[in-house]
């Protein structure tokens, strides 16, 4: 089984310079990671993760002060393999909706308010589709109707549509020239939970039926917990934790992640839960060490002096934390 | 303020371009107070010297030294461009807060003539105002006019940034807090109003200057008093242009562009500096 | 049994369209509780997005006046429009907490100001060295300390930094309640339940009572004693926490109970809409139907 998306050992930093105040944010520090083909991979962290810039590298949208400075980054569509910070930005931009494409938070910057749905869909899946208009129209109204929604839509202009519908058709633009790869940006945290289900329904359902790989953002771990196959969990710039769902959930190995899962307060359960001390630490001046340990109630001296690298635990697993055998019990006595 | 000034010297060169290009003309203006001559006299010379080693910019057709006849220029100028910015400054500082934060009916008299003062053509307006007051017309009367015209457009502005800073939950906040609501107004919504009041300040000394010099050139002012806009009005009379006195016509059109540009770089960079945005950025806040 | 807050009946109609329009949307809809002085409680607003929630929460805090019935607070009338003394005596007894922290203060201000202010404005303290230690206590009672807080830019804190700030703020006057509109929605996932656990310690530690409006079930449970789940504008069922939300019985109720995303089974996307609960809250929809009482002082909407 081959791999969507290869990132190995990158380093995107924002490197700013206001009136002489020079900043090196890093976003992202050193994260290596592979994207299967046919999977939702979730992306979770709390503010200033860099959960937001890793996926503005992945979508190929960095904007100066943000730049590479380490590390690289390799799609393989299949048919087409490409580095989209080595080659040219037109080749880049030709497979943008054709073989990977957005499905952003707020639907409001994909729908062109004064333009029928219709016609947005032309502007953006006609060109990469590469059919006539004539074969176009079909093969969309067709694709509507596999996402449950009515055809009808096509006439209508985003405002006549609840926030929910317009959230679904942004997910049938970004899903129907069929894409090897889908970025999902936080795509239901604006929406109420009865939609919301509806929505991660609808993503999921064709995520299978076009066996796509969703790269999947979220700061909420009750989603991550009901729609992904592998999270990888993001703690100030670095990848802390990865592994499959399941096993993330049930057996976390990172403190910081058995802090989130175990936090989570539930219907028909009042045990007290607890928050971390602290505060996330700014990406611009990030503590020595593990980044984690000024939170961490397991922290030891080598924690404050050394950082974890990320190593294979097995079972598909990753973590970056030196007592990753025995957080759970450590943790509980620490309490 | 000195380490403001030095950072947007060191790192904006937009800013320090505009800086030395004001403070020349300045310097050149406040020149004025250790002019020899008397400005208004005229025949004091040989006229028609080209610019030399004596007459830096020669003389006039005017019999007028030229070099000390553009400080006065210069610094009349000026300080009638200060004046209207002043002035116009205060009023639209004043309806704008007034109207945002009162609401209902005063913001809808207010608006309803500030609506009146945005349509109405400012020049045909002057012009009338030249023919009814002649030689009453002077330096102060004008800039008074200029200033009573030219406020309507950042008074609108200030009223709607008043109006969304009054909803923005810190107001709230502070409302709960028992802060009296004159003191949230200076305290908390000041500080986001008065860059946009500095870099209109800026653009408003353009503005107004600009209309001086075009009554001026026409003749529909007080042409016995140097200002940019009387200096070409004379060279025009005498026809400079086709009597071949060229610096009469270069040097003021100089110094015009000089100021403007001057003007226009302070006031773009220091909009962009005094940004709430860009002012957190800086102190490290936002990402 | 002497009453805090008494909400009668109220109406709240918003005109919606252009001048000339009509029309009205009616955010809230015949809304009816009473808060109890003596029995400090966290009652809680459950609705989604529109369904009058914190249109609610601005009418009693006196920022909104209602279309018909009335809020009391204390016997008296809640008018947002009342002379300033009135309005600061309301304050030293009603205090909100926002929804964004970092919206609450103003970003080019150190958060002292609001303490200070609040403890010399609405306690009348005037000594600087007594107003310092009353920031301080409260300060103590969020669990942050003076040094933390005091000559800092909002953006040098975090979100749960800040919203404890606010709630000790509110603190700093002894208010006997506390309106909180979606207090950690902007919060972080690490940080949400110190929050939390904060307004839980209000009511157990210092008597506060605290309205708690939110869209998250799962908090609500946690730490409501009473709860009300609001539909467009009207009170689809209310009555004690608990009990409510194991076994709801309003059909809105049980549908957003079905939504919330479990991590009880994680990795097998439990993700069906429950479409016949769906179907059955729209074939209601439009219509008022009216309040039955059950046992446990459960009230629940029913239509005919």
């Amino acid at each position: 089984m081959s791999d969507v998306l290869t990132v190995n050992k990158l380093k995107a930093y924002y490197i700013m310079n206001y009136f002489g105040t020079k900043r090196e944010v890093r976003a992202v520090d050193n994260v290596s990671l592979t994207i299967r083909k046919n999977e939702i991979y979730g992306i979770a962290g709390e503010s200033s993760s860099g959960k937001t810039s890793l996926i503005k590298v992945f979508a190929a949208a960095m904007r100066p002060p943000f730049e590479i400075v380490d590390g690289d980054i390799k799609f393989d569509f299949g048919d087409v393999k490409i580095d989209p910070y080595a080659e040219d930005k037109s080749k880049v931009d030709a497979l943008r909706w054709s073989h990977f494409s957005y499905i952003m938070q707020g639907s409001m910057s994909v729908l062109n308010p004064v333009r029928k749905i219709g016609k947005t869909f032309e502007d953006f899946a006609l060109k990469p589709m590469g059919v006539s208009k004539a074969e176009f129209i079909p093969l969309v109204i067709e694709h509507l109707k596999k996402l449950k929604l009515s055809p009808d839509i096509l006439n209508s202009y985003p405002h006549e549509l609840s926030g929910g519908m317009c959230q679904r058709v942004t997910i049938a633009l970004a899903t129907v020239c069929r894409p090897k790869f889908i970025i999902a940006d936080e795509p239901t945290t604006a929406l109420d939970v009865v939609v919301q289900k509806e929505v991660l329904s609808m993503i999921r359902g064709i995520q299978q039926e076009m066996g796509s790989s969703v790269v999947f953002v979220t700061h909420d771990m009750s989603v991550h917990a009901n729609i992904t196959d592998r999270i990888g969990i993001f703690y100030a710039g670095r990848l802390v934790e990865e592994g499959p769902t399941k096993l993330m959930f049930e057996q976390p190995k990172h403190p910081y992640t058995y802090h989130l899962v175990s936090s989570i307060p539930r219907i028909g359960d009042t045990q007290r839960r607890t928050s971390l001390e602290g505060k996330p630490p700014s990406l611009a001046t990030p503590p020595n060490g593990c980044r984690f340990h000024p939170r961490c109630p397991i922290a030891t001296d080598k924690c404050s002096q050394e950082n974890p690298e990320l190593v294979d635990v097995g079972e598909g697993r990753r973590v970056a934390c030196f007592h990753s055998d025995k957080v759970k019990p450590l943790l509980e006595a620490a309490q | 303020m000195f380490k403001v000034f030095s950072d947007l010297m060191r790192y904006n060169i937009e800013f320090a371009i505009g800086f030395f290009l004001f403070l020349f003309v300045f310097i050149f203006g406040a020149l004025s107070f250790f002019s020899p001559v008397d400005p208004t006299q005229i025949y004091m010379l040989v006229p028609d010297i080209k610019p030399n080693a004596q007459y830096w910019f020669g003389t006039n057709s005017r019999g007028q030294d030229l070099f000390w006849q553009m400080t006065f220029a210069v610094r009349n100028s000026l300080l009638f461009g200060f004046t209207v910015a002043m002035m116009s400054r205060v009023l639209s500082l004043v309806i704008g807060l007034v109207s945002g934060y009162a609401g209902g009916w005063a913001d809808r008299i207010l608006m309803f003539v500030n609506d009146i003062f945005v349509s109405i053509p400012v020049f045909p307006i002057l012009v009338l105002f030249f023919f009814v007051l002649r030689d009453d017309l002077t330096t102060l009367n004008l800039a008074i006019l200029v200033a009573l015209l030219g406020w309507a457009f950042d008074a609108r502005l200030i009223r709607s940034m008043m109006l969304s800073l009054k909803h923005r939950e810190f107001t709230q906040h502070a409302i709960f807090s028992g802060m009296p609501m004159h003191k949230i107004v200076l305290k908390e919504h000041l500080p986001y109003i008065m860059p946009i009041v500095f870099s209109t300040a800026l653009a408003n000394m353009i503005w107004s200057i600009g209309i001086e010099v075009t009554l001026a050139v026409l003749g529909f002012a007080n042409i016995s008093i140097p200002t940019f806009g009387t200096m070409l009005y004379w060279a025009n009379n005498h026809s400079a242009m086709i009597a071949g006195i060229w610096w009469w016509i270069l040097i003021p059109v100089v110094f015009i562009a000089m100021t403007f540009l001057g003007l226009y770089l302070l006031s773009v960079s220091l909009n962009e500096y005094i940004d709430p945005r860009q002012r957190l950025r800086r102190m490290g806040g936002g990402s | 049994m002497s009453k805090l807050l008494e909400v009668k009946n109220v109406v709240k109609k918003f005109n919606t369209g252009g001048l000339f329009s009509n029309k009205k949307l009616t955010a809230v809809n015949d809304v009816s509780f009473t808060l109890d002085k003596n029995k400090p409680e966290i009652f809680t607003i459950i609705g989604e997005s529109g369904s009058g929630k914190t249109t609610l929460a601005r009418m009693i805090l006196g920022l909104e006046s209602t279309t018909q019935g009335e809020i009391l607070h204390e016997g008296k009338l809640v008018d947002g429009k009342a002379n300033r003394s009135t309005r600061m005596k309301f304050m030293q007894s009603v205090q909100p907490v926002f929804q964004n922290p970092f919206e609450a203060f103003n970003p080019l201000k150190k958060i002292d100001q609001y303490l200070v202010s609040t403890t010399r404005e609405l306690l009348q303290i005037e000594d600087d060295d007594e107003v310092k230690t009353i920031i301080d206590e409260n300060l103590q009672k969020v669990g942050l300390s003076h040094t933390e807080i005091m000559g800092r830019y909002p953006h040098e804190l975090s979100g749960g930094q800040l919203q404890r700030t606010a709630i000790a703020r509110a603190l700093i006057c002894n208010p006997s309640l506390l309106v909180a509109d979606e207090p950690v929605s902007m919060v972080d996932a690490s940080l949400k339940m110190s929050i939390v656990n904060l307004l839980q310690s209000l009511r157990d530690d210092f008597g506060v009572n605290v309205i708690y409006i939110t869209h998250d079930l799962a908090t609500a449970y946690y730490i409501s004693d009473r709860i009300i789940i609001m539909q467009k504008g009207l009170v689809v069922e209310m009555g004690p926490a608990r009990p409510i939300l194991d076994d709801p019985k309003h059909p809105y109720s049980q549908l957003l109970k079905a939504s919330v995303l479990s991590i009880a089974d994680a990795g097998n996307g439990q993700l069906q809409p429950a479409t016949d609960l769906i179907e059955i809250v729209n074939r209601n929809e439009g219509q008022i139907g009216k309040m039955q009482t059950y046992e446990g002082s459960r009230h629940v909407r029913e239509y005919s």
